[in-house]
């Protein structure tokens, strides 16, 4: 673990001004994971800017029906708020699948969009990992395939996000807000993250300095019938070989509307807008469900090590649907 | 006061653990926690290569961070006397035997100061190629020796047995047989993790060397540090009185404790503090080695197995042979005329491995129960029937009688407090929901061996107070209670009425607690010195303790029905197992066994012990694998995020019972072995009811989704 120094800024702006100017600054919010990575030498911040009290502790009402979810809400919260277990329960479920109760009481929503792969060789310095070190291969493919992408990985990198939280934000079409040095903009959590292509080291599109203060769900009548599901190694703390979360809306034996997003198969959650345009208007059956899955997953690229991922990903995608839509009936 | 034998008996109450409010209220000190004056941290460094050697060491970016102390590496660390053993020595060449090997280490001021420094160090290498792929085709595969002891006593395997064994004409048997079984079954590394990592405090004087360490024993750690530096023994002092499991991994690997004392050298009377991390424990504190193990069964129309056949192949370590004993357990299970096992063994370039929670019998068991159950259903039996027919009258290898082996009243009781009856033997047969539902059983054994170099005191007041020394350990087991009732049950006084004294090496020699020999060596010990006192009390003080109070001592004796029969625990387990349909997911609602341990010493610590060890089982069942990536060869899930074990949402209802059954011939408490055959058998009891559940026989562990998903 390298020296570092902590420091506290007075307001957004000038948290900005410092991590814009000092390419060896960060944004520190939970440190459930920035200070892992630190410890074992995979970040090396000469600062680290605390941003947790610089930005909103509150979960709104916004006037279109939507709720806004501020920065320096923990996990914990946002699982447990009662608007949310109504209105978008998938987000909840998929943030309590998650790590543990001490980490989601750390976690921020920013930070947990922003959390690095866990693919064990971008872990381990004495490894060569294009996204620790642009240029010096990728050592995953060929090695400890488990965890791997099976959909828009590159040759460069195959890791996964490891998010639960932004897989069901990418099912609503949630939009962070950020405030950097160029001002204020928004971005749709689906255009946030990036998939790895020849620039693997940049997990997503934010530029240095650029602070997210809040998150917005969406209005989403089809997101109170939701669901999310977390298949991984063991029943608990584990990440996610294969997530899914999935909201249906059927009226007359008809898919009226349709959200599905997967994790742990992609560089970024993996939002199914292929599955989701074959089931807008189809009957909801068990046979157009696997069609649809298996339209999805067309474009899939197991590699030997993952390879179970395709058919337990389909699995997934249909036995979701299944029970949301047997519920409804 | 009067001594007076066996009075009310302490043995066999349940009592709270003695060292439990300690623990509960934090105040139990562990290695990391003895309050020491200004302590210096020590920090190492590993190996960045699989095999080679280092060419050049660049320290100085180091040494000039303010707060360090120094840097030490093979270039200026102290020569060992005793420099032989990688679990040992370290620092002493150039060579590299494993990624992950300790290179160095750098004592600071602070523990951040010495990490840091960690990192600036600069090592050059010349590497050679590695190889780290166990494979059953490899042409190097070698019948292990001198394994027994690690080197120390003759025998091909570490619990001193032999390599191989044959009985009969195991080809003629397979061919007479209406059955045969012929099967495959691997399991990997599994790593040490217990909860407290090895640690050590370390202070160096010109008198004493005093170590705080967490240790299964601190006389042997002592020992083999005290060879390693070249001093007296008694110069050395261990202090281990409470230790966050141990597993095994806190035996024989000790390179902790050495680096500790060359960092406590570099700053003489100031203590050293070194822990390792979850990470470095990876490559240092040792593990279960991966097997390829092949078993061949034949049996007539009858179910009655005409021939039994275990041949194992195993990982050890170029730096040192480790070769555990895989087929001992298939020895001693079943009768068959026909037998024979083997052992062959292949170096690679890996960490020692080392002795973990039955080692042997753990994975053994793993392939012969569940070949049992493939063979079972073979011949259309059911999988209890099948074993209780092939119940050996004696030892089936050596022909001892056993001490006592109520193999089968535990798949009895198991089976009625179970629900077994009226189990439909057929894959696939029940469903509940969107879950495949299976039950399976495995029987578990393990020996109840001693070890040598045990010593106990025993000092009585005039006021009626007894106080107990002997070095042993407590590594979350129960020691303290337990020992405490035998020493109150052996003086015939009250539990109140006894001070025990263990952990530290200022009392009298102990062995470790290892091999379920623990209660075995230290309660006979405690017995023998119970009855010294005895004697010593009537012989020259009338039967009553002196103003003065008065003390006796004893080794222990031997034991000579050791000779005369084969001593094992025994034990059933039940397995309730879902598969999700869809995922493939894996869930245990229910484990249930049944023990045969001899007498219970305290049914409430014991049943900790069992419990324990049949969640660790499931892990092993289920998750528990250490991935060696061959192109760099090291563990690269190193972590608990990466290197899964049971979770508490993994385990369901856990339920053990005993048989309580005082064997006559093991010690005077009439108990046996307790710690490591409740891990024996979960693996393949819970293989076979995923079997049952889904049709699908995994022969590989772990278990795992991607197995089941079709
Ligand atoms: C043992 C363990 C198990 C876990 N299991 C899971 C799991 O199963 N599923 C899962 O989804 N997650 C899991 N996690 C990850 C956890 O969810 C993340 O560590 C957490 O969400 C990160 O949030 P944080 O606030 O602590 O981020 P930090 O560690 O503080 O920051 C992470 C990164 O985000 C940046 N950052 C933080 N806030 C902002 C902001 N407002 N604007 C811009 N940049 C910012 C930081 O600079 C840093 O680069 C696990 C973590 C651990 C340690």
């Amino acid at each position: 673990m390298k020296p570092f120094r902590y420091e506290r800024a007075d307001d957004v702006a000038s948290a900005v001004a410092t991590v814009t100017d000092d390419p060896r600054a960060a944004f520190l919010a939970g440190g459930t994971n920035l200070v892992d990575l630190m410890k074992m030498e995979v970040a090396t911040p000469g600062v680290l800017v605390d941003v947790r009290h610089l930005v909103s502790h509150d979960i709104e009402d916004l006037p279109d029906g939507g709720l806004r979810i501020g920065a320096g809400v923990s996990n914990s919260m946002v699982a447990a708020d009662r608007r949310i277990r109504r209105l978008y329960p998938m987000l909840s479920q998929a943030i309590l699948a998650g790590a543990s109760y001490q980490l989601r009481n750390l976690a921020t929503a920013g930070g947990n969009f922003l959390q690095r792969t866990r693919c064990v060789y971008y872990r381990d310095i004495a490894t060569p990992c294009n996204k620790r070190e642009p240029g010096s291969g990728c050592s995953a493919r060929g090695g400890h395939e488990r965890d791997l992408a099976i959909l828009g990985a590159s040759e460069a990198c195959a890791a996964t996000h490891p998010s639960d939280m932004a897989v069901a934000m990418a099912a609503v079409d949630a939009v962070v807000h950020t405030q950097g040095p160029a001002g204020e903009r928004t971005i749709p959590v689906n255009e946030l993250l990036r998939l790895p292509g020849d620039e693997p080291w940049r997990d997503n599109v934010l530029e240095r300095g650029e602070l997210i203060t809040a998150v917005d769900l969406p209005p989403l009548a089809v997101a109170a019938n939701s669901r999310y599901r977390k298949v991984r190694d063991r029943a608990s703390y584990a990440f996610a070989l294969v997530s899914v979360a999935a909201a249906v809306e059927v009226a007359d034996g008809l898919v009226r509307d349709v959200r599905l997003a997967l994790g742990g198969v992609a560089h970024k959650p993996w939002r199914a807008f292929t599955a989701e345009q074959a089931l807008l208007g189809a009957p909801a059956t068990e046979e157009n469900f696997h069609a649809a899955a298996e339209a999805e997953l067309a474009g899939a690229r197991p590699l030997p090590g993952n390879a179970f991922k395709v058919p337990l990903a389909a699995n997934t995608i249909v036995s979701m649907l299944r029970a949301l839509t047997e519920e409804a009936r | 006061m009067t001594v007076t034998s066996a009075g009310p008996s302490a043995v066999g109450a349940a009592l709270d653990r003695k060292d439990g409010p300690l623990k509960v209220r934090g105040a139990a000190t562990y290695a990391g926690e003895w309050p020491v004056d200004n302590p210096a941290y020590l920090y190492p460094l590993q190996a960045t290569i699989a095999a080679g050697r280092i060419t050049g060491v660049d320290a100085s970016a180091a040494l000039d961070l303010p707060g360090v102390l120094g840097v030490i590496t093979h270039v200026n660390a102290p020569k060992l006397a005793w420099a032989t053993d990688p679990e040992v020595a370290v620092l002493q060449s150039d060579e590299v035997a494993w990624r992950g090997q300790i290179v160095g280490a750098v004592v600071a001021e602070t523990l951040e100061t010495a990490r840091h420094a960690a990192g600036l160090v600069r090592l050059a290498y010349e590497q050679r190629p590695h190889d780290t792929e166990l494979r059953a085709d490899r042409h190097d595969l070698h019948r292990p020796q001198h394994a027994a002891l690690f080197g120390a006593a003759p025998g091909d395997l570490q619990d001193g047995s032999p390599a191989d064994s044959a009985l009969g004409d195991v080809d003629a048997g397979l061919a007479e047989a209406a059955f045969t079984l012929d099967a495959t079954y691997t399991t990997p590394m599994n790593h040490h993790n217990p909860m407290e990592p090895h640690t050590g405090i370390a202070v160096w004087t010109d008198d004493e060397i005093t170590l705080y360490c967490s240790s299964q024993g601190v006389h042997l750690h002592r020992s083999l540090l005290a060879g390693a530096f070249g001093v007296d023994a008694a110069r050395i002092r261990a202090i281990s009185p409470h230790v966050g499991g141990g597993f095994g991994s806190k035996v024989y690997p000790v390179v902790w404790g050495t680096l500790a004392l060359m960092g406590a050298q570099l700053v003489p009377g100031r203590p050293v503090k070194f822990a390792l991390t979850r990470q470095q424990m990876f490559a240092l504190v040792g593990y279960r080695p991966a097997t390829i193990q092949r078993v061949r069964l034949g049996a007539d129309s009858d179910g009655r197995l005409t021939a039994i056949a275990h041949d194992v192949i195993q990982q050890t370590a170029r730096a040192k042979e480790y070769a555990e004993q895989t087929v001992g357990a298939t020895r001693a299970m079943y009768a068959a005329p026909n037998r024979s096992t083997t052992t062959r063994v292949a170096a690679l370039d890996v960490p020692v491995p080392t002795i973990m929670r039955g080692p042997g019998e753990a994975t053994g068991m793993f392939a012969l129960e569940s070949a049992m159950d493939e063979m079972a259903s073979a011949a259309g039996l059911d999988p209890i029937e099948f074993r209780i027919r092939n119940e050996p009258a004696v030892h089936p290898e050596h022909g001892l009688p056993f001490s006592t082996r109520n193999l089968v009243a535990c798949l009895r009781e198991g089976a009625r407090r179970f629900g077994w009856e009226g189990r439909d033997p057929a894959p696939l047969s029940r469903r509940e929901n969107d879950w495949l539902v299976g039950t399976g059983v495995a029987s578990s054994i393990y020996p109840s061996p001693r070890l040598p170099g045990n010593s106990a005191s025993i000092h009585a007041d005039a006021d009626g107070r007894y106080t107990v020394r002997i070095g042993a350990a407590d590594i979350g087991t129960g020691t303290w209670t337990a020992l405490t009732q035998i020493a109150a049950e052996a003086l015939g006084v009250g539990v109140e009425d006894v001070n025990l004294e263990i952990g530290d090496t200022s009392l009298p020699v102990a062995s470790s607690a290892g091999f379920s020999s623990g209660i075995n060596c230290w309660g006979s010990t405690i017995y023998a010195a119970a009855d010294e006192l005895r004697k010593l009390l009537d012989s020259e003080h009338g039967g009553m303790v002196p103003a003065e109070g008065i003390e006796a001592s004893a080794d222990m004796p031997d034991n000579p029905y050791m000779e005369q029969f084969a001593m094992y625990s025994f034990g059933a387990q039940f397995a309730e197992v879902r598969v999700h349909e869809d995922t493939g997911e894996i869930r245990v609602p229910r484990l249930l066994g049944v023990f045969d341990a001899g007498r219970i010493i305290n049914p409430k610590t014991a049943r900790s012990q069992l419990i324990g060890g049949m969640t660790q089982g499931l892990s092993m069942a289920l998750h528990e694998a250490s991935v060696i990536d061959p192109r760099f060869g090291h563990v690269v899930n190193n972590d608990l995020g990466g290197y899964h074990f049971a979770s508490n949402a993994d385990v369901g209802s856990v339920e053990v019972h005993y048989l309580e059954e005082r064997d006559p011939y093991t010690n005077p408490m009439g108990s046996k072995g307790i710690g490591e055959v409740c891990i024996v058998g979960t693996a393949a009891a819970i293989a076979n009811a995923v079997h049952h559940a889904t049709g699908v026989r995994v022969r590989d562990l772990p278990i795992t989704l991607d197995k089941l998903i079709v």
